[in-house]
């Protein structure tokens, strides 16, 4: 009957589309990232020097060297393609942010592309004056009073960046400009993903501001998805 | 007594060509009114940055339309950062105290004046003096290209206090190459001042015609000789100063920094300097450097008030005199800029004792002053009336030294809005106003023509209330432990004071709009004045014995002879109430 | 045009003393032990500051009022006495008023200068670095460990620079962004400069002293009155000076000793 031939039809041509219209091919990596032993106990900050920003925090928040979750996971690491990946041709039409707020970065560790805009927003009433230490970048020095528009910036290499705030010594953050696109941070699971992944041999990198790199390789076949995990030597200094 | 030095000729042929007469000038004359032009193109710049100044501490957040063209870091979308305001301020400073206060009254109205007063043709060498402006205006063009350097003008105050100023761009924006041209641009300056000082005391020394003694030189000439020694002493420890520091931030050395700073993140790598060399070194020069402000407009005040009395003062020598004991003790105070300053607490306390001496000569010439007003026929022009505000201010200004001369009050008072009253009323507006004394006074021999009275009048009336209302209030504010060279007031205790600095900013735009009450006078009546005759105030120095504006050769080949000093008010003379220094007439 | 002047200078000269002889704008509250003195003499000062000051300009506006533009005004006169009178007036009424000052003066200064800090005055160490001050009570050992400014971290709150990694007696030891003091106790502030010049300033504590890179300074009070005051930086230091600012908390000595127990259970 031409229903019945039809509907095979659309069958058909719906489950080639399927194939076809995937994506590029779908290998990924995900794992999770820990810790083993002590890590440094992490301080209350006292803003108190700040009142509009000590405000916003009935309970202070802590330092942020090292942040961990349930069964010793290990949050804001960096986790990307460090070799294997091909060259990224320009950079992710889409800005990444940074916030500041409560006198705080919000987040903690920004990783970006070469060339992908970075903005920088002001979300509190005093001026802030970021200033990332860049050694292989050029070196800049930007206040923002309160209210101000967000400005943006870019980074042309590869670099990671520790920035500070030169009003608000306890702000710290990190600027990690990669070459690809294909990175991840892990959040409370300590867990991240990199998705897809074309077949073929891959060092992954995970970078923790404190306790430094770790790599590993790994070779992806078809659309499989490989589990690689890290473990930090935590220190209690 | 010295004998009366039959002058030698020092003289240039005439000049000839615009150039010759208008730019690169030998004549005196002309390089007095170079100086006065460059100080007048600096102070309406450094008002302008007050102004932009006020406007913030006021209303903080608020754009200022097209700033963010002069600088976008400085001031995005026109809302000056925290590091721009430091930076006007600085420039502010420098501006007001190296190319105004140095400037106009000493190598401005001296270079023009002094010549003329002893009777020569020129200053001693011509060549020197030229140079000494193009020097000056060069360190102008170095010092104005801070503010268009990517990382703008520098922001460690016009005092410029080591490491700050020393290690780099680590300690902010502003310290990368806006430090350094400051540091050039003085270094510069200090070239051109050392040339000028050099003029003034050879002149002085050498070039008085017959019978002009030293004791009937005008007091104004007394004081520029005076200013022209301290300036040579001071400005050879300054230039030294900022070369070392230059080699600090280029060279790597270290006299400034001492090792183990951390900035930015970064441990600097110097080591074995002291922060306070710098201070003792900066301040060695910097006390003197603000009597070199003030004196000269004590010699053009009493020069003003004495014509314009009709009478002599009770004594010039004891002014003179007086003069000369400041500019002596000038060098022994220093250290009352350190007082907290880490330095030896008992060089505090020794520092404090000439400091608090100096007021006996700044009296004595105040109650010559007011003295001398007694029993006299005050003739009031605009000139006068600045040189009696300069008296109100220079009381003013003076007697809150006082409190700051002595160390254990100014534990308290010290970096608040005090010190900013005290210098301000004392150095930025009785100098001021003994400039525009000068200026009034002195227009009609410089241009020929006479300046429009009342809008002298009213330029003074704005002024002298205006100047009041601004720095009065400092006063206060610092009492109120209100901190200076804060770019804005978060602190708990500065909050209810922002009234006082609402008045104060608003006083500082009407004040300041005044001066183009003054601009325009001064414009307009070099165009469309009324002719001036030779001697418009009856005066009796020499200056007043030649024609309005003199000829390149001033004495037009003469040499004036000189039976008297200039103080013959009040007398039986042939023209009037007056004698002349030149004429042979008996009093 | 003589009168007007006179008018208006009078005007401006009771304008200006009004504030001061009103106490509108006075140095707040004293806390401290050696304030007074300096308060006393402030006081002097403003009494014979504000003499000299009407006195000027009251004399200078009745000479303008009664000598400009006279009508017979050929008839000029000296003032009797002449320069010597003002030379003498000088002299005396000003130098023995103002060198008395200094000379009084002298023990105000010295209170704060020039006595040492007894033997059981609470060490704490401050510090001074764009744009913050940090404190550092020497916690059970009683001994401030060694700084190294290399290992200054601040986002992990190391803002003195302390080697906890190797330095045992660096672990006890109390960082803390507030200086709280027990009060009636005497305090001696150590001063260390973590960059550039900075200075401590705390209205109320009648204190003001500059941070010096490289110089080991130091100050000492006692403060009288509990409560909260305001540190604040006043020595150029960057562009975040007007923010440069921290808390003196002035506390009972209970309220101190569990104040610092809760700090060092932060560390």
């Amino acid at each position: 009957m031409p229903t019945k031939i039809g509907y095979a039809a659309v069958l058909v041509v719906l489950a080639a589309s399927a194939i076809a219209f995937a994506g590029p091919s779908g290998g990924s990596v995900t794992g999770k990232v820990t810790y083993e032993g002590t890590p440094a106990k992490q301080k209350p900050i006292d803003m108190s020097k700040e009142p509009s920003c000590a405000q916003q925090h009935p309970t202070p928040i802590t330092t942020e060297t090292v942040v961990v979750g349930p069964g010793n996971t290990l949050q804001n690491v960096v986790v990307y393609i460090s070799a294997g990946a091909p060259d990224e041709s320009s950079a992710p039409p889409q800005a990444v942010t940074i916030t500041q707020k409560g006198c705080q970065y919000l987040p903690h560790v920004v990783p970006m592309v070469v060339n992908q805009e970075l903005k920088v927003v002001n979300a509190d009433q005093t001026s802030h004056n970021i200033h990332p230490l860049a050694k292989i970048n050029h070196e800049w020095n930007k206040s923002q009073p309160p209210g101000t528009p967000p400005f943006s910036e870019k980074f042309d290499k590869p670099e990671f960046i520790p920035v500070k705030c030169n009003v608000h010594p306890w702000m710290h953050s990190t600027f990690v400009v990669l070459k690809t696109s294909r990175f991840a941070v892990t959040g409370e699971t300590g867990g991240f993903t990199l998705p897809n992944l074309p077949p073929g041999k891959y060092t992954v990198t995970a970078w923790h501001e404190s306790y430094g790199e770790q790599t590993q390789d790994v070779t992806i076949a078809g659309s499989e998805t490989k589990s690689v995990n890290f473990v930090f030597k935590a220190k209690p200094y | 007594m010295e004998e009366a030095v039959v002058q030698t000729t020092h003289v240039h042929a005439p000049p000839e060509g615009f150039i010759r007469k208008h730019v690169f000038s030998l004549d005196h004359k002309v390089i007095g009114k170079q100086y006065f032009g460059l100080a007048l193109v600096a102070v309406f710049m450094g008002m302008a940055l007050s102004w932009l100044m006020r406007f913030h501490l006021v209303w903080p957040n608020t754009k200022v339309p097209g700033l963010d063209l002069l600088s976008s870091t400085g001031a995005p979308g026109g809302v000056i950062t925290p590091e721009y305001y430091l930076s006007l301020m600085t420039m502010h400073g420098t501006l007001m105290v190296f190319f105004v206060l140095t400037n106009a009254p000493f190598a401005g109205f001296g270079n023009y004046f002094l010549p003329i007063q002893i009777g020569a043709e020129d200053m001693a060498f011509p060549r020197f003096n030229m140079m000494s402006f193009w020097v000056t205006f060069v360190a102008f063009l170095v010092l104005i290209l801070a503010f268009f350097i990517p990382d703008g003008p520098p922001i460690s105050g016009w005092t410029a206090y080591a490491p700050l100023s020393a290690v780099g761009k680590d300690a902010g924006p502003g310290l990368a190459w806006g430090q350094s041209l400051w540091a050039i641009s003085i270094a510069i300056f200090c070239v051109g001042q050392l040339l000028g000082s050099l003029n003034f005391i050879a002149t002085t020394l050498d070039l008085r015609t017959k019978g002009m003694t030293f004791m009937r030189m005008p007091i104004c000439t007394w004081a520029w000789f005076i200013t022209s020694a301290i300036g040579l002493l001071a400005f050879a420890v300054l230039l030294p100063a900022c070369l070392l520091l230059l080699l600090d931030r280029m060279a790597g050395t270290s006299f400034f920094i001492p090792s183990g700073l951390v900035i930015s993140d970064r441990l600097q790598n110097h080591a074995g300097g002291s922060p306070l060399l710098w201070q003792h070194l900066f301040w060695f020069f910097g006390h003197p450097e603000v009597y070199i402000a003030i004196l000269p407009a004590v010699g053009i005040v009493s020069h003003v008030l004495i014509t314009n009395m009709r009478k002599p003062m009770l004594s010039a020598k004891v002014i003179i005199y007086s003069m000369m004991s400041i500019g002596f003790l000038s060098w022994m105070v220093w250290g009352h800029h350190m007082f907290v300053s880490g330095m030896n607490p008992s060089s505090s306390l020794l520092f404090s004792f000439p400091t608090l001496t100096i007021t006996i000569p700044a009296t004595i010439i105040t109650l010559i002053w007011l003295g001398s007003l007694y029993g006299a026929n005050i003739q009031l022009n605009s000139a006068t009336l600045f040189a009696l505000g300069f008296v109100s201010m220079f009381v003013s200004g003076g007697v809150s030294g006082f409190f700051l001369a002595q160390p254990s009050i100014d534990i308290y008072l010290h970096a608040t809005y005090f010190v900013v009253g005290h210098f301000h009323m004392v150095m930025g507006v009785a100098a001021i106003f003994g400039i525009l004394s000068g200026t009034y006074f002195w227009f009609p021999k410089m241009s020929g023509r006479m300046m429009n009275e009342t809008l002298g009048k009213l330029h003074f009336w704005i002024t002298f209330v205006g100047t009041y209302c601004i720095f009065m209030p400092f006063h206060y504010l610092g009492l109120a432990g209100n901190v200076r060279r804060y770019s804005s007031f978060v602190n708990d205790f500065m909050a209810p004071l922002m009234p006082v600095h609402k008045f104060i900013s608003i006083a500082a735009f009407i004040t300041g709009a005044a001066q183009f009450i003054f601009l325009f006078n001064l414009i307009h009546s070099r165009f469309r004045g009324k002719q001036a005759p030779e001697n418009p105030w009856n005066a009796t120095s020499l200056e007043w014995s030649i024609p309005s504006p003199p000829p390149w050769d001033n004495f037009g080949g003469k040499h004036p002879v000189i039976y008297h000093d200039p103080y013959q008010y009040g007398v039986k003379g042939s023209k009037g109430d007056f004698v002349m220094q030149d004429s042979p007439e008996q009093v | 045009m003589g009168k007007l002047f006179a008018a208006i200078l009078t005007l401006v000269a009771l304008a200006s003393a009004y504030p001061i002889v009103t106490h509108m704008y006075v140095q707040p509250v004293d806390i401290s032990t050696h304030g007074h003195a300096i308060d006393e003499q402030l006081s002097d000062t403003m009494a014979e500051a504000g003499f000299a000051f009407l006195g000027a300009q009251l004399l200078l506006a009745l000479f303008v009022w009664r000598f400009s533009n006279r009508k017979n005004g050929s008839n000029v006169k000296h003032l009797p006495g002449g320069a010597k009178l003002m030379v003498a007036t000088a002299f005396i009424l000003v130098g023995t008023e103002v060198l008395a000052l200094g000379v009084l003066g002298q023990k105000a200064w010295a209170d704060v200068y020039f006595t040492a800090p007894k033997q059981d005055a609470l060490q704490i160490q401050s510090q001074a670095g764009q744009f913050a001050f940090y404190f550092r009570y020497p916690g059970a050992d009683g001994k401030f460990a060694a700084l190294h400014p290399d290992k200054i971290d601040e986002g992990n709150g190391n803002y003195f620079g302390l080697d906890l990694a190797n330095d045992v007696e660096a672990r006890d030891d109390i960082v803390t962004a507030e200086l709280a003091i027990p009060v009636n106790r005497e305090i001696q502030l150590l001063m260390h400069a973590k960059d550039v010049n900075h200075s401590f300033y705390v209205r109320e504590l009648r204190i003001q002293q500059d941070f010096v890179p490289g110089l080991d300074l130091s100050v000492h009070f006692t403060a009288t009155k509990t409560g909260k005051y305001e540190i604040v930086c006043t020595q150029l230091c960057g562009l975040g000076h007007y923010n440069m600012k921290a808390y003196l908390n002035v506390l009972s000595q209970e309220d101190f000793d569990k104040w610092l127990r809760e700090k060092a259970s932060e560390q």
